[in-house]
């Protein structure tokens, strides 16, 4: 008897986006990271092409990050208020990108000045070799008046910036564009707004090869079925031909899972929970190995040890 | 959805006087704008009344290509009408159409495969066409069989079960709906469905409302291709919204906008 071909082919497929410029692009990178490309959903290679591997972005606070347990403390206490440091330090745990978070530029967490975070960017550029992501505070009067000056301090490394809500587009889309940088289209867990930010953006003439779209994400325990259910119905929709979903798909899971207090809870607090230095490290390479099952193409992460858990789970899984 | 634009056909005025004095402004003009408007085939059909079928069909195939790069469907009813414009065709094809008897999908299930061309099949016989629903779906089916004898891809199939015009029989649309539900369920993957769309409300004062309302309730049924005005932006709109209904397109604000081409 004949087996049926049961491939399912997928009409559509998710664009490829590259982060990072080499000394011949323009940029100054050593390496460059392309994500995207899947025409199928994820890890299923015998239905089509799974495109590139999910990337793995370690995170860079501008200014040291307050209430940090001491299982992840531990691994920065040296570098944590020195970025460039930190960046390295990040490069040696195997992060194929850097994420730069501003949260110190927000008013209520310091307030820095735009030549400040300027020097922030530039000495990153300056320590490391892998691209960047640069992120705002998500205060829109300041993103609107430091991402523009981070963006031309980076011109040329086509580096990946966010990120763009509907509320507050329009800067930030202009310099990407102008400056050569990839963008993050940003929604909260609201798969409606998702493709409304990347249709206003395309409407401002930004190209969809250039856009990641972010979904807040919610940690295990704290919503991840939401915004795994909302980064799959996304991917099923760029499958199926929708152009305005085909767009690789970034998670924050480093912030989200220490912040949970099963991470955080020390051992006498939580002494049935098991032990206070694995827990968060778990919590963290947990939530990261699911919700790479729901189509991501970036994950944020912290912890280098949860880092090398979910890279070894990639590469199995490929 | 997909879309079959149907203006370039020789029962149009404009079309007919091209095809007598061979100006193919006009097919031009027509093949640009049905493009833009979002069809995804220009349905080509040289009508009645050029003397020379297969000739008028060349001519129209090959001034269409001249103007842009849109799929095409070669409609016509006779056999060496279609097998002309397939000599021209440069680019993607769909032959519109065949009938549903045994040897006459033999042979046009070849000419598909030969020419890698979607087929459109009615759901008639020598007998004619049937009025109820259990004997067109008996030809969707031999129709659905003999495309896996010819080991054509399901995908390339379309089954037309024939509107008829509202005003010959108006239990005709309920009946379709029907059908519709029922092709779906005769093979997997099912073939596409289709209909001439604009047949429906040949004669009646109000051609646009009554398709375009039969068309969301189509869609709801399961048809994804029509025959129809691509030029008539409110059924086109309809259509978008119908699929977003069904939760085929994700809603969001600018879901209309973000769907048409």
């Amino acid at each position: 008897m004949e087996i049926a071909n049961v491939v399912e082919k997928c009409s559509g497929i998710v664009k490829e986006v590259t982060i990072g410029a080499t000394k011949d692009e323009g940029g100054t990178r050593g390496k460059v990271v392309t994500i995207g490309g899947a025409n199928c959903i994820p890890f299923m290679d015998f239905d089509g092409s799974p495109g590139h591997k999910p990337a793995i972005a370690m995170d860079v606070y501008d200014a040291p990050p307050e209430e940090w347990p001491e299982p992840l403390l531990k691994h920065y206490a040296d570098v944590i208020d020195n970025p460039a440091n930190w960046a390295k330090k990040c490069a040696e745990f195997g992060a194929d990108l850097i994420c730069l978070k501003l949260d110190g530029i927000h008013p209520d967490k310091g307030n820095r000045s735009a030549d400040e975070t300027v020097s922030t960017v530039k000495s990153i550029l300056e320590a490391v070799d892998i691209p960047l992501i640069i992120w705002g505070c998500e205060n829109d009067e300041r993103d609107n008046e430091i991402m523009p000056k981070v963006s031309e301090a980076a011109k040329g490394e086509r580096c990946l910036l966010g990120g763009a809500t509907q509320e507050n587009y329009k800067t930030i889309t202009a310099v990407c564009l102008a400056d050569g940088h990839n963008l993050i289209t940003q929604a909260p867990v609201d798969i409606n707004i998702g493709k409304q930010i990347n249709i206003l953006v395309t409407d401002l003439g930004f190209p969809t090869d250039r856009i990641v779209m972010f979904q807040t994400t919610g940690a295990l325990g704290y919503g991840i079925e939401y915004c795994y259910s909302i980064h799959e119905r996304g991917r099923m929709a760029a499958l199926s031909g929708d152009h305005q979903m085909a767009t690789p798909v970034i998670c924050d899971v480093g912030h989200e899972a220490w912040r949970a207090k099963e991470a955080k809870a020390s051992d006498s607090e939580a002494p049935q929970w098991g032990s206070f230095a694995d827990r968060g490290v778990m919590w963290e390479a947990i939530t990261a190995t699911t919700l790479i099952q729901s189509g991501v193409d970036i994950i944020r992460m912290n912890h280098p040890e949860a880092v090398s858990i979910v890279k070894k789970h990639i590469e199995n899984l490929t | 959805m997909i879309t079959l634009a149907e203006r370039i056909n020789g029962q149009f005025l404009d079309v007919k006087k091209a095809i007598k004095e061979r100006d193919p402004s006009v097919i031009h003009e027509l093949a640009k704008k049905q493009t833009e408007a979002g069809a995804t085939y220009l349905d080509i059909n040289v009508g009645t009344a050029a003397a020379d079928q297969e000739d008028a069909m060349k001519w129209l195939v090959e001034s269409t290509q001249e103007a842009v790069k849109t799929p095409i469907a070669i409609d016509s009813q006779k056999l060496s009408v279609i097998k002309a414009g397939l000599e021209v065709i440069k680019n993607d094809v769909m032959i519109n159409s065949a009938q549903g008897d045994p040897e006459v999908l033999d042979t046009y299930m070849q000419l598909a495969k030969q020419h890698n061309a979607a087929l459109i099949c009615l759901t008639m016989n020598k007998d004619g066409i049937p009025q109820n629903v259990d004997t067109r779906i008996e030809i969707a089916a031999e129709i659905a069989g003999k495309a896996m004898e010819h080991d054509v891809d399901m995908d390339k199939i379309y089954i037309d079960p024939i509107l008829f015009t509202i005003t010959v029989d108006q239990k005709q649309p309920a009946y379709m709906l029907e059908v519709f539900n029922q092709i779906k369920l005769i093979s997997d993957p099912s073939p596409h469905i289709t209909v001439g769309l604009s047949n429906l409300a040949q004669g009646t004062k109000e051609k646009s409302l009554i398709c375009r309302t039969f068309l969301t309730m189509a869609i709801a049924a399961g048809m994804d291709t029509a025959l129809m005005d691509v030029l008539d932006t409110e059924l086109m709109d309809a259509a978008i919204c119908a699929e977003m209904l069904l939760n085929k397109q994700i809603y969001s604000d600018s879901f209309l906008k973000a769907a048409r081409p």
